[in-house]
């Protein structure tokens, strides 16, 4: 499964990267999703991957009773999971507030606060 | 959306959800679940209250402001990081109280510091996500 | 000068005099070490700092630290005294008076630290508060372009030292000073002691304003007198000086160091004496007679001839005292007259009587007259230059140059404007009129001291003879004697006299022919400065437009650039790339999940729909997730099933009611981001690959498997990870969270408030 993983990975940060390169915001905020998605697919990738066995102890065991997967990676994207939502949460709200005030969501045009550029 | 089914559904749903949530934030110490996603079952639960009802009828359902839960959520956290002061331990360091331990290896009911830092986790992501959702559907 | 000539009749209060108490006990303190140190001993005190660093705040006193101590101390104490006098009734009193007295304690550090470091930061602390006392008037464009021409001089060099002590502290394996210099020719047999001597020669050479980097000195006469007299003429300038003589039984003796202080030297003296003749200002001409002396100080630094450093020591404790006194002369008749300009000054001498007494005495040590300390000083100026075994006659020639035109300045700046015609009102509507006694007690001490000093020269040995001692060690001091007989030294004396008295005669022309000829010389250090200024700013800004253009697009063009490249390179290094996966052999699990993922990714990429983009989002995100529930995580897949949820839920109600997509999604449209974006994503895969090829390392995991029941009482790992173990972590990332739904709750209401109002 890692190379199908890596293999996907890779498509999704290409993806990415092509999104957010775009004019339009919108699609910036696409490629911002994709690229959360590959990165916590790539700590949990690099971590090991152990199918089936969750990180659980038995009641009354002191520890797992075979090899479990890796919970550190798990606990590293559980709440990457969470910030990444914040996080586009509120470029989405940037977004619209932008679209409000500026009129527009390609980010070319978002110069208010820039000096006049040469030949423009 | 006014489905009279949907609004008169949502509130039983809208009910195991939250009752659900709970149960999760309290297991989660030794099965899948937790503060993090607890707070997101919750969440939903009232946003779906929200899409139902409309956000004013999630809102006084609710009581306090989202913002407000949220915030007292990070500091109920603080404060369960705080608990280990009481026994001049570092912050953060877990303080443990067994309700009822018997002499036959039962453990009782288990209290934590840990659970109060839980706990705040779960108020943070329920209050943050109802923020951006009753803001978003009320302001756009 | 701003202070009028009314505000100094009102009477001093006790308070004007309590500054001059610490340094009066300093000095002192220091002054009943000398017969101690002057035995042969050295104390030490320390403090340990960053001991891990070899850091430490040690401090000693040997002769050379002492001999400069008490030259700070004592000569802060006069200056104490005069400020109090000279900014009486001045608003900004108080903070002068802290920042001489910061000025005075950091200069006491650096003089005494024994600790590389310790005398770094020191050496900062002075190049701060000599900004701070520049531009104490900081009201006027001029004072504060010389105090950050001053900063960024001084401070640049001391980068360069900071380098070259580091530097000295790795290749002689310790950050003492006593270690380093115990075995005298280790450094300057280590490879790297060409950078070492560079470095550290840039940092005293600035902080001694050496030319090529004299020209901050001259414009530091802008701030107040008495920071002229003590920081610029006594102390922070002969910093650099010190470090010279401090380092010299390290880096000194070898041919290098020779030629390099020679001729900076060398340079420097005749250089800032030709200058100070052409100068009208009074304290302009001091401050460039200081740049000479200080060019004199570092040209008899050079050799490890015992004459020759003998010169050096008694010159600085010569120069100390009629510079100071000299600029505390011209505080005084700046003060009465409200000018400096020595054109309009003549025959204050009636006026001002002790003051001109003052001057005198000053005036004719620095021209070297005998019985004067500054004879005996000039004397050996030219015993040390005949001494030097490759050039004396050219250092002579230099020295003797050098001295002939402080003659002839020692009589403009401090005989001419006392003697002769009186000019009633120099300025007009001042009288010129006595300074009170706190002013004048500080300039007649110093001139006296200088003639006691010159006529018994045994007491001034005291200070010279360990400071000698300290600079090469086991060197002894050429005995102080005004009277040595005729030779060589007596009869370049009186040479000096007379072609001194001979450009004295003709001041007028000659200084007027140096005007004209400065004008002429396309070397102008002070515009150089300006155009260096104005270069960087147009550089900073012409990067600024590069780097910041203020378009989304750019900075991740770049950000993602820079990404390829480190992993390109990363890549480059390991040996050879992954093998390809083995594709045909893939189960119906792993099919799923890369339909799931590919399909949904590419749905995302190709379509105009923002319906359809969003579903293919949703599709991806379970597809992550079934890979999640696959390996074990049932938190994280809970943990990402709800948030694919929340987020098709603000998608929903945010999203369609921004505008459509654009057509330059499309592939085709831009086929450059294309490249980019496959390029950085076969790096990534192929960078996936050689990772997941070893195996992880799980000690982390280990440990929490079998600490989460014993220590955290929680069978789910994961959660124990997240509220226990790493609680704090969790913390921060519960904060992020609430301010992202705080500042979009902001941003919102902003918008409606709009709407609404």
């Amino acid at each position: 499964m890692e190379p199908v993983l890596a293999v996907l990975v890779g498509l999704l940060v290409a993806a990415a990267v092509y999104l957010m390169l775009a004019r339009s915001f919108l699609l910036y905020l696409f490629g911002l999703i994709l690229v959360s998605n590959a990165a916590n697919l790539v700590i949990f990738a690099a971590g090991g991957l152990t199918p089936g066995a969750p990180p659980l102890i038995e009641t009354g065991a002191l520890a797992p009773a075979g090899p479990v997967a890796n919970a550190l990676p798990q606990a590293l994207v559980l709440t990457a999971i969470v910030i990444g939502f914040g996080l586009f949460a509120f470029a989405l709200v940037l977004a619209f507030r932008a679209m409000t005030e500026l009129g527009t969501i390609e980010s070319d045009e978002m110069r208010i606060a820039e000096p006049p550029e040469a030949g423009r | 959306m006014n489905s009279v089914i949907l609004t008169a559904g949502t509130r039983v749903l809208v009910a195991l959800l939250v009752l659900f949530s709970v149960f999760m934030l309290l297991r989660g110490h030794n099965e899948p679940g937790g503060g993090f996603i607890g707070g997101l079952i919750g969440a939903t639960g009232f946003v779906i209250y929200a899409i139902a009802c409309g956000t004013d009828a999630a809102r006084a359902a609710l009581r306090a402001a989202p913002e407000t839960v949220a915030a007292a959520g990070l500091g109920i956290a603080i404060l369960g990081a705080l608990m280990a002061a009481i026994t001049g331990q570092p912050f953060f360091t877990g303080q443990w109280l067994f309700l009822g331990a018997g002499e036959d290896g039962d453990k009782g009911l288990p209290l934590s510091s840990v659970l109060v830092f839980d706990v705040g986790v779960y108020l943070v992501v329920f209050g943050a996500i109802l923020t951006l959702v009753f803001a978003l559907e009320e302001e756009i | 000068m701003a202070a009028s000539a009314g505000r100094q009749r009102t009477a001093l209060t006790a308070g004007a005099f309590l500054p001059t108490l610490l340094p009066a006990a300093l000095f002192a303190v220091l002054a009943a070490a000398i017969p101690e140190v002057a035995a042969g001993a050295v104390l030490r005190g320390a403090l340990d700092w960053v001991p891990s660093l070899g850091i430490r705040l040690s401090f000693r006193i040997d002769g050379l630290s002492l001999t400069f101590a008490t030259l700070i101390t004592g000569i802060g104490a006069l200056i104490m005294l005069y400020s109090g006098q000279y900014l009486h009734g001045h608003p900004h009193y108080r903070r002068f008076m802290l920042f001489l007295t910061a000025f005075m304690l950091s200069m006491l550090g650096l003089v005494l630290a024994d600790n590389l470091i310790t005398l770094f930061v020191f050496w900062e602390l002075t190049t701060l508060t000599s900004y701070l006392l520049i531009g104490f008037d900081h009201g006027t464009a001029k004072s504060r372009r010389s105090a950050l021409q001053a900063l960024l001089v001084t401070a640049t060099g001391g980068l360069a030292l900071l380098a070259g002590f580091i530097l000295m502290g790795l290749a002689g394996g310790s950050f003492e000073l006593s270690d380093l210099l115990a075995d005298p020719r280790a450094l300057a047999a280590h490879p790297w002691y060409p950078a070492i001597l560079v470095l550290v020669l840039l940092g005293a050479f600035t902080k001694s304003a050496q030319v090529p980097f004299h020209f901050w000195l001259p414009n530091a006469m802008a701030a107040p007198t008495p920071v002229s007299a003590y920081l610029h003429s006594a102390t922070m300038v002969k910093g650099g000086v010190y470090l010279l003589a401090r380092l010299h039984p390290g880096l000194g003796g070898t041919d290098a160091w020779f030629w390099a202080l020679t001729l900076a030297g060398a340079t420097t003296a005749v250089f800032a004496s030709l200058m100070a003749l052409r100068q009208s200002d009074l304290k302009q001409a001091l401050a460039y007679t200081t740049l000479m002396a200080l060019g004199t100080l570092t040209l008899f630094l050079a050799s490890d001839v015992a004459v020759a450093v003998t010169a050096a020591v008694t010159f600085l404790v010569v120069h100390s005292l009629y510079k100071a006194a000299l600029f505390l002369v011209v505080g005084i008749v700046d003060h009465a007259t409200g000018t400096r300009d020595v054109a309009r000054l003549s025959g204050l001498g009636r006026a001002l009587p002790v003051t001109a007494a003052a001057a005198a005495l000053s005036a004719l040590s620095m021209a070297g007259f005998p019985p004067f300390l500054g004879f005996i000083g000039k004397e050996l100026t030219y015993k040390g230059a005949l001494a030097l075994s490759s050039v004396p006659y050219s250092v002579a020639a230099a020295v003797l140059t050098a001295n002939a035109l402080m003659v002839a300045v020692a009589g403009i700046v401090a005989l001419r404007p006392f003697w002769g015609r009186a000019e009633p009102e120099p300025e007009p509507g001042r009288v010129p009129h006595e300074a009170p006694w706190p002013m004048w007690v500080g300039p007649l001490a110093l001139a006296v001291l200088g003639t006691v000093l010159g006529l018994r020269p045994g007491l001034a040995e005291a200070l010279v003879g360990p400071g000698v001692a300290a600079v090469l060690p086991g060197g002894e001091a050429y005995e102080l004697k005004l009277w040595h007989g005729v030779n060589v030294p007596l009869i370049l004396s009186i040479a000096t006299f007379a072609i001194g008295g001979a450009i004295y005669a003709l001041r007028r022309p000659l200084a007027a022919a140096l005007v004209r000829a400065g004008a002429a010389s396309p070397l102008d250090f002070d515009r150089g400065w300006d155009r260096l200024l104005d270069g960087f700013k147009v550089f900073a800004a012409g990067l600024t437009r590069i780097v910041q253009p203020g378009r989304l697009r750019a900075y991740l063009r770049f950000t993602f650039l820079t990404l390829l490249g480190v992993l390109a390179v990363t890549l480059a290094l390991r040996t050879g790339l992954p093998a390809p996966p083995d594709l045909p052999a893939l189960s119906w699990r792993e099919l799923a999940v890369l339909a799931l993922i590919a399909g949904g990714t590419g749905l995302v990429v190709t379509t105009d729909s923002r319906v359809a983009a969003v579903a293919g989002l949703g599709v991806v995100g379970i597809g992550v997730a079934i890979v999640f529930i696959v390996y074990g995580a049932p938190d994280v897949a809970i943990t990402q099933l709800l948030v694919e949820t929340l987020v098709v839920v603000l998608v929903a109600v945010a999203l369609l009611r921004l505008p459509f997509l654009y057509r330059d999604g499309r592939v085709l449209h831009r086929p450059w981001d294309a490249a980019l974006a496959a390029g950085i994503g076969l790096a990534t895969t192929a960078a996936l690959l050689l990772v997941v090829e070893a195996p992880p390392d799980r000690r982390v995991t280990d440990f929490y498997e079998v600490a989460a029941v014993p220590e955290a009482y929680g069978r789910n790992i994961v959660n124990v990870i997240l509220v226990d173990f790493r609680a704090l972590d969790t913390l921060g990332e519960i904060a992020v969270v609430l301010v992202a739904a705080l500042g979009a709750l902001v941003l919102l209401r902003g918008v409606a408030g709009r709407a609404r109002g």
